[in-house]
């Protein structure tokens, strides 16, 4: 059976439409909120669900996802309960998920153990945000023998020789970082970013992802037409921060709204 | 041969590597091109040396503390006068270091990660030195704690920055400068202050700080006609320790000590002791050991002493517990506090509590030895900064 991955974005490409991936913190402020607004991303068009592994030390998030990180393992958050409770929606929603997980955590239980769990779960792939590929050899291998995606991210800082190796790395998609930092919200992303994508549709035969500081139409009206998909995480998990502790279906509702909005602006 | 280590990828046997998000590649690279041509430029390391001498005050003194080696009733001890350089630690060694590297690079900027306020204090020194704009990272719970330093740090020109995430302790200052040199990196250098973090850090602050037992070794043959029996220094990143340590690592003849932070006792949470309970893992952008709780979520830890309260340590010290070069021990909270008490009135020189961990272990092993052996204890730091905490665990008040 193909990746999910491959499978969605062949389709996409067949239809010339572009993926809007949405990222959620697993486990803020419960599990059950988490699968909530897995559902509700995907009514509201999310092609596929990057799920945040919350870490203690995570060197490259911006303040509000590690909040949310921070939040979900002083309720005491395990990793088996990820895998047990937000797994299983990848079949019943028909959409894959991908693990955004620290090296940390993939080491500490053991890497070929994380991916036959992960992908036992339902999780088609991960983002390790802290393993740049000269560190990435062994996982990528135990990962590609179990066609389970590792998928790789290129950043402006990145020269050009180094960014066609990672492109050439990375399965499932390449996540194309816009800025020089780490994620949260930017009033606007950099010109560059235009250019870099078209290089580096000329490197890569996986599909090019766009992430960090998007949050607005506008962005993605800059994107669209050089991206094949745009990840979204601070703009919404800012929103759920907002509903506290017991999120109300309207804050829910709200996320899922700024997901269509963005879909829309994607797709329309 | 130990010496040769690390390798090309910064790996100190299985240990060490680069850990971090691809965003700061090019800045590791960028660094390490840097620092390989300056080990190599003779007026790099003449400029080094000018000012350890001139501004540090270096050598520092190999003093033979008599009333120590008496009440410990063994091995004659002496100490690495660290306490007497310029800031009043071994910290400002590596700072001048860096700082000329970021001359060098032709950046203008340094940021820093500070838990108790040494490491902030000798960057701001440097910074203030090679007029570099210095923006200094600090927990929230150590700014409370630490306001001298705070002060000392603002009136030297830098700016200090509370960290308000996480465990707000060390830990999440040195999260906080990695993401800022994230944003930064073109224009800013990162100054960590001890031998971890990611590829070319271990190495080039080891380096810089491999002038202790440089001097060490020189000032042991001249006093006493050879080197020391045993060397013994406190290991919380593990800086002083591995600039004490790596010049007589090819010493078979000399027995290397290093002392974590037993802190209140040996279970979970209690204590600071990486390479005595903790297993191999990745904090801060190195491989190496680390305290875990489930998962590989970085645990919490606990020490007296500010400077040893790291749930990590350097990658090279990894490499010399496994490889068996090194003895790793601990001296727990209330042993270093009576340390500080008997060094204070023995020798009239007031430890900073890391230091008293190494004094503890120093007297312990000299203890077991003949008056012929001798034992070198790093004296990595004055006391100064720990004068209000230990007075607040004393029930004083010192305002």
């Amino acid at each position: 059976m193909p990746n999910p991955i491959d499978t969605l974005f062949s389709k996409f490409r067949a239809v010339k439409r572009k993926a809007f991936i949405p990222f959620v913190p697993a486990g803020d402020p419960d599990l059950a909120t988490t699968a909530q607004l897995v559902r509700a991303l995907a009514k509201s068009g999310a092609a596929l669900v990057e799920i945040g592994f919350p870490y203690s030390d995570p060197i490259a998030d911006g303040a509000v996802i590690q909040a949310s990180y921070t939040r979900a393992l002083a309720r005491g958050l395990r990793i088996d309960d990820i895998f047990r409770q937000i797994g299983p929606l990848a079949a019943e929603l028909s959409i894959p998920l991908v693990a955004m997980a620290s090296f940390s955590l993939v080491h500490h239980r053991g890497a070929e153990r994380f991916i036959e769990q992960a992908s036992n779960a339902g999780f088609s792939g991960a983002i390790v945000p802290d393993l740049p590929i000269d560190e990435a050899g062994e996982l990528g291998r135990l990962a590609a023998a179990r066609d389970f995606k590792l998928i790789h991210l290129v950043t402006p800082t990145t020269p050009p020789e180094r960014a066609a190796q990672i492109a050439r790395s990375s399965t499932g998609f390449l996540y194309v970082v816009s800025v020089t930092g780490i994620t949260g919200e930017r009033a606007q992303l950099p010109p560059e970013i235009i250019q870099q994508l078209d290089w580096l549709r000329g490197q890569a035969s996986v599909p090019l992802c766009v992430g960090f500081g998007i949050s607005k139409p506008e962005h993605v009206h800059m994107l669209r037409d050089h991206a094949d998909g745009i990840i979204v995480g601070s703009a919404l998990v800012r929103r759920l921060e907002q509903a506290g502790s017991k999120p109300e279906p309207r804050d829910i509702d709200a996320i899922a709204d700024l997901g269509k909005e963005l879909v829309d602006a994607l797709n329309g | 041969m130990l010496r040769t280590i690390p390798d090309s990828h910064g790996r100190f046997g299985p240990y060490g590597g680069r850990y971090v998000p691809e965003t700061l590649m090019f800045a590791l690279r960028q660094l390490t091109e840097h620092y390989e041509k300056a080990q190599d430029d003779a007026e790099f390391r003449k400029q080094f040396d000018y000012y350890l001498r001139q501004y540090v005050g270096r050598p520092s003194p190999l003093y033979f503390a008599e009333r120590l080696t008496k009440e410990a009733g063994g091995a004659r001890i002496f100490l690495k006068r660290e306490d007497l350089n310029h800031t009043g630690a071994h910290k400002i060694n590596n700072c001048i270091g860096q700082a000329l590297l970021t001359r060098r690079m032709g950046k203008l900027r340094v940021i820093a990660e500070t838990g108790a306020g040494q490491h902030g204090v000798a960057t701001a020194t440097a910074a203030a030195l090679f007029n570099l704009k210095c923006q200094v990272y600090m927990g929230e719970e150590d700014v409370r704690r630490q306001k001298l330093n705070v002060f000392k740090m603002k009136a030297l020109g830098s700016e200090v920055i509370a960290v308000s995430s996480g465990s707000r302790t060390l830990r999440d200052a040195i999260n906080e400068a990695m993401r800022h040199w994230m944003a930064t990196v073109q224009d800013t250098h990162y100054i960590i202050g001890s031998v971890v973090g990611p590829h070319p850090f271990p190495a080039m602050v080891r380096d810089f700080q491999s002038v202790i037992g440089q001097e060490t070794r020189e000032q042991c043959r001249e006093q006493v006609g050879r080197l020391p029996d045993v060397v013994v220094a406190c290991v919380g990143g593990g800086s002083n320790s591995a600039g004490m340590f790596f010049p007589f690592v090819g010493d078979q003849s000399v027995e290397l000590v290093g002392v974590e932070a037993g802190g209140r006792s040996a279970r979970g949470g209690d204590h600071a002791a990486t390479l005595s309970h903790g297993k191999p893992g990745v904090l801060h952008g190195a491989f190496s050991y680390v305290l875990q709780g489930a998962d590989g979520q970085t645990a919490d830890v606990h020490s007296v002493s500010a400077g040893l309260d790291y749930p990590g340590v350097g990658p090279e010290h990894s490499y010399w517990k496994d490889s068996g070069r090194v003895q790793y021990t601990s001296v727990g909270d209330t042993e270093a506090l009576e340390g500080f008490a008997l060094c204070s009135r023995l020798e009239g020189i007031l430890p900073a509590l890391e230091t008293a961990h190494a004094v503890v272990a120093g007297m312990r092993v000299a203890k077991n030895r003949s008056h012929e052996d001798v034992v070198v204890i790093c004296f990595s730091g004055r006391g100064d900064k720990d004068c209000f905490e230990v007075a607040r665990l004393q029930g004083q008040q010192i305002e």
